[in-house]
This record gives structure tokens, sequence and C-alpha cells, in this order.
């Protein structure tokens, strides 16, 4: 039995590293802010899963389950927050590819935001943005 | 058993912390560097997981849960400077 939970201890913690490892590959090779979002949170929630569980298993108490649940809750709670708030910012600030997306919904948002309160809001600020870019190239 | 599963995945955990610097250096954007930033935190609480596994010790547990609120933190507040100082 001490064996096999072993076996599986050194399985977790080598699948747990392999997730930052995947991170990291992609962080390099992906061309775009989104796909390189789509890497980064792979070892945040899978990742921190096994390696927890390869460490709760491993040093065998029943002690350590609440505060590693409480820190995995805590980054699947916060990692959507924080991929929203980065992909808001790469979308207002242009740094979305475009051309690489088969729906843009925020697109259809914005717009119907237009026609409904004329030019206000989000709007203005990414025509703001626009000009700007324009009077500096 | 253990002792080589730590040493292949601090490895990998090296290998994955180069490559995210090297994005924090070429990054196009700022955001894409605080992208990489959170995933180094992330690294380093794994190698601290890896450390309290292989030492049998948890004096690092507190760390990991503080090393989750910070990145989250960080990453919004500099996306949330960025989009205002573009659109100003």
């Amino acid at each position: 039995m001490d064996f096999f939970l072993e076996i599986v201890v050194a399985v977790l913690l080598v699948a747990g590293s392999l997730m930052s490892l995947i991170a990291g590959i992609g962080l390099i090779t992906f061309p775009d802010l989104l796909s390189r979002m789509h890497a980064a949170t792979k070892p945040q929630v899978l990742g921190f899963l096994l390696l927890f569980a390869g460490l709760a298993i491993h040093l065998r108490s029943w002690i350590l389950v609440p505060v590693l649940v409480l820190a995995w809750g805590l980054q699947l709670l916060t990692a959507p927050v924080s991929a929203h708030m980065i992909g808001r910012a790469g979308y207002r600030t242009k740094h979305v590819a475009k051309e690489t997306l088969h729906v843009d919904e925020l697109k259809r948002v914005i717009s119907t935001h237009s026609e409904a309160t004329g030019n206000t809001g989000a709007v203005t600020r990414i025509e703001g943005t626009k000009a700007d870019e324009t009077e500096n190239s | 058993m253990i002792e080589t599963a730590v040493w292949i995945g601090g490895v990998m955990l090296a290998l994955a912390s180069i490559a995210c610097l090297w994005r924090v250096f070429k990054g196009p954007s700022i955001l894409d560097r605080v992208l990489a930033l959170d995933v180094i935190l992330l690294i380093i609480s794994s190698a601290l997981c890896l450390d309290m596994a292989i030492n049998r010790h948890t004096d690092y547990l507190l760390f990991v849960v503080v090393a989750c609120t910070l990145g989250f933190i960080g990453s919004v507040t500099v996306s949330r400077f960025v989009s205002d100082q573009r659109n100003a």
C-alpha cells in the first residue's frame, strides 16, 4: 500500500510540474495575447490540483487538506477575474489579433450600444484610442 | 521514488521559468509581461510544494496561499492601470 501511494505521489508531482512546463512552452510559442492567456492558466488550476493532491497524500495528514483546499479555491476564484481583466485591457488596447477570432461578441455589443445611445462610454474611449494611434503613427 | 519525481519536476519548473523570463524580456505589450510574471509566481509556489514534499514539512504552506492572492492583485491592478492609461 505504501509503495503504491509513493507511485501515486510521484506521478502527481511530475504531472503538476509538467503543467508549468506546458505553460512556459505555450507562452513562448503562441502568437497572440489571448492564446498565451489560455496557456498560462494551465498550472493555475490543474497543476495546483495535482501538486496539492500529491503533497497531501505524501504527508498523510488530513490537517493539511483545508488549507490546500483554501489555496486551490482561491486560485479557482481569482483566475477567471484576472483573465477577464487582462483580456479586456488587451481588447481595448488593440493587443488582440482580430483576424484570429472566429466570433467577436464584444464588437457586436459595442456596435449595438453605440446605435442605442450614441457615441458614449466605451465606444468613445475606443475611438479615442484609434485617434491617438493615428496621431502617433 | 519521490526524490526522482522531485528532480524531474524541478527540472521542468526551471525550464518553464526560463521560458517565462524569455516572454517577460520579449513580450510586445505590458500585458504579456504581467501574464508571464504571474506564471513565474505560480512556478515559485509549485517549487515550494515540491520542497515541502521532499523535506516533509509544511512551513511554506502559508506563502502558497498568499502567493495566490498576490498574483491576482498584481495582474488586476496592472491591467486596470494599462486600460486607463491608454484611453485617457
